[in-house]
């Protein structure tokens, strides 16, 4: 059964359509790559999918809830979590806490509770605390729990994201871009981490232009170009398509 | 001992010892005065500090804290402490009617906006001459508990000097929690908050609630203290004082919130000996701490610390 159904999605800014008529569905458990050029719609695509835009038409379906229009905490609720190109990492924090809002719908947010720190509330925090420093190790930043965030490097910044998406023990995690302006050595590993989180049961969306990567790891594959579909199927099939090499070599083929 | 705990002694400890310096009344009034800032800018910085959401309006609900205590015990016969709870309840529900359309605003948007709420309610205190007395202002009874009555330095000392350490334990409580990290979150990231599943516009409104409740208790509280009340309390001046607590102080410190109501408390009377020009003193000052401290004094002196080898981050 599809996890994700997505019809005939659609995003406009003023006159710019940078999401056309998109459909497709992804099967849980499943890697699958949403890839194309510059400006192709990938990243409103997520927005859209994780409700930061509201779409201008269509429909998303996720673990069989509509869910077009309803705000991120809502899909988070549901089960879905995501990483951000543009890091989003707060700053203002530790690392480890950074980790630990991700566990943010699990945790008891009663204001009466967390002013008198009574004695339940302060053993969920402690555990949470304990799984957050897990999360770090199984990322790979384990070295960092005692850090601030703002001590940190790009690429450790790169996977505490990730570490804070699955926090919240998520049924889909999306992933803008994990790789970008890593290097290669640093690309392997967070391939291999990837790898890791599908093989754990998550069904793992990808927005990236490492194409070695995405070839690597896909089961499937979304071609956006100037905010349409262009293609879609296995690497391989996508590999092949004429269209797919027309978009990025820019050969008529 | 955590360092939450070792701050909350060593304050407990200064607020203990502090009756052993205070050796008349006027430096008493000034330690209550001092207490009573600290405590609103505890509040203030949960907003301003930690959750990231500014307000330039927050001595509107002091003023509706004070007159609501003054009126309420001199024109309807009130019991002072009902009076008080009253005026909480006013504060935290026009606090909560507001805060969801005020608090989608962001930046200098918010600003204008807490800043209009101010100014309604000290034009509204300063016009409704026949509860408020306009800008004659109030006298007020003291507080009363039963037939318990609250005067004087020493037990004034105690009640706000006890209350302060009440406050500061909730707010070091609240923020290291899983709600005080919500808040935190939406100051580092408002986007990734919300993809972790935090309802920001219910938080925020939440903790501005929570402010204004506090700053309301204190407004009742000085308006007993002093015994009297002038629009004054409520005035766009007083709120950027507050803010400026909460600045020059330490954003996101508990600490700092209370180093900075000791600074610009006492630095006026201070500087009352250089006549004339004590205006432009204090502005030099806080000028030279935004420059030098620009985090505020505690994070700033705390991170500097670290530096040097300490390990513990402040709070």
């Amino acid at each position: 059964m599809s996890q994700l159904i997505v019809k005939r999605l659609s995003k406009e800014f003023g006159g710019v359509k940078a999401v056309q008529d998109v459909s497709f569905t992804i099967r849980g458990g499943t890697v699958h790559s949403v890839i194309g050029p510059n400006g192709a719609g990938k990243t409103t695509l997520f927005n859209l999918i994780t409700g930061i835009y509201t779409p201008s038409s269509g429909s998303i379906e996720f673990e069989g809830t509509a869910v077009t229009g309803e705000p991120p905490a809502e899909l988070a609720r549901l089960g879905m979590s995501r990483t951000f190109q543009n890091l989003q990492v707060c700053m203002n924090m530790s690392a480890i806490e950074n980790v630990m809002v991700g566990a943010h719908l699990r945790m008891s947010q009663n204001l009466l509770a967390s002013l008198l720190h009574l004695p339940g509330l302060r053993r969920a925090d402690r555990a949470c605390r304990e799984e957050a420093a897990g999360l770090m190790a199984f990322v790979g930043v384990g070295a960092y729990t005692a850090a601030h965030a703002s001590q940190m490097s790009y690429g450790a910044l790169k996977r505490l994201e990730i570490a804070r998406a699955l926090a919240a023990k998520p049924k889909m995690i999306l992933l803008d871009e994990p790789a970008a302006g890593l290097n290669d050595t640093e690309t392997h590993e967070i391939e291999a981490l990837i790898r890791k989180i599908a093989d754990s049961g998550v069904t793992v969306v990808l927005v990236e232009h490492d194409m070695k990567l995405v070839m690597n790891l896909s089961d499937h594959i979304l071609v956006l170009d100037y905010g349409k579909k262009l293609a879609e199927g296995t690497a391989a099939e996508v590999r092949a398509n004429p269209d797919v090499i027309a978009a990025y070599l820019g050969a008529s083929a | 001992m955590s360092i939450k705990a070792r701050g909350l002694v060593v304050l407990a400890v200064l607020l203990a010892a502090l009756p052993l310096l205070l050796t008349n009344a006027y430096y008493y009034d000034v330690a209550i005065r001092i207490a009573m800032n600290a405590i609103v800018v505890i509040g203030l910085n949960l907003l301003i500090g930690y959750t990231g959401q500014i307000s330039l309006g927050h001595a509107g609900f002091l003023g509706i804290g004070a007159y609501g205590s003054a009126i309420l015990t001199t024109q309807f016969d009130w019991p002072p402490l009902l009076a008080l709870l009253a005026g909480c309840a006013a504060a935290g529900l026009l606090a909560f009617a507001i805060a969801r359309p005020v608090l989608k605003l962001k930046g200098h948007y918010l600003a204008m906006a807490t800043l209009g709420l101010g100014i309604i309610i000290a034009i509204v205190i300063t016009n409704e001459t026949k509860y408020t007395g306009g800008p004659d202002g109030l006298t007020v009874p003291p507080l009363t508990l039963g037939s318990l009555e609250l005067v004087g330095d020493r037990p004034w000392y105690l009640v706000v000097a006890v209350l302060l350490l009440i406050v500061t334990w909730l707010a070091l409580n609240l923020i290291d929690s899983p709600a005080g990290r919500a808040l935190q979150a939406i100051h580092g990231s408002e986007v990734a908050a919300q993809v972790v599943g935090v309802q920001t516009t219910r938080v925020k409104v939440r903790i501005f609630v929570v402010s204004a409740v506090i700053a309301s208790l204190v407004g009742s509280l000085s308006a007993h203290y002093i015994a009297f009340v002038t629009p004054g309390i409520a005035g766009f001046s007083h709120s950027i004082e507050l803010v400026t607590m909460v600045v020059v102080g330490g954003m996101a410190s508990v600490f700092g919130s209370i180093v900075g109501a000791v600074i610009l408390t006492m630095l006026p009377q201070l500087l009352s000996t250089f006549e004339g020009w004590e205006t432009m003193i204090f502005g030099a000052i806080l000028m030279a701490t935004m420059i030098f401290l620009p985090k505020g004094i505690v994070p700033t002196l705390a991170a500097r610390f670290r530096k040097d080898g300490g390990k513990d981050g402040e709070k």
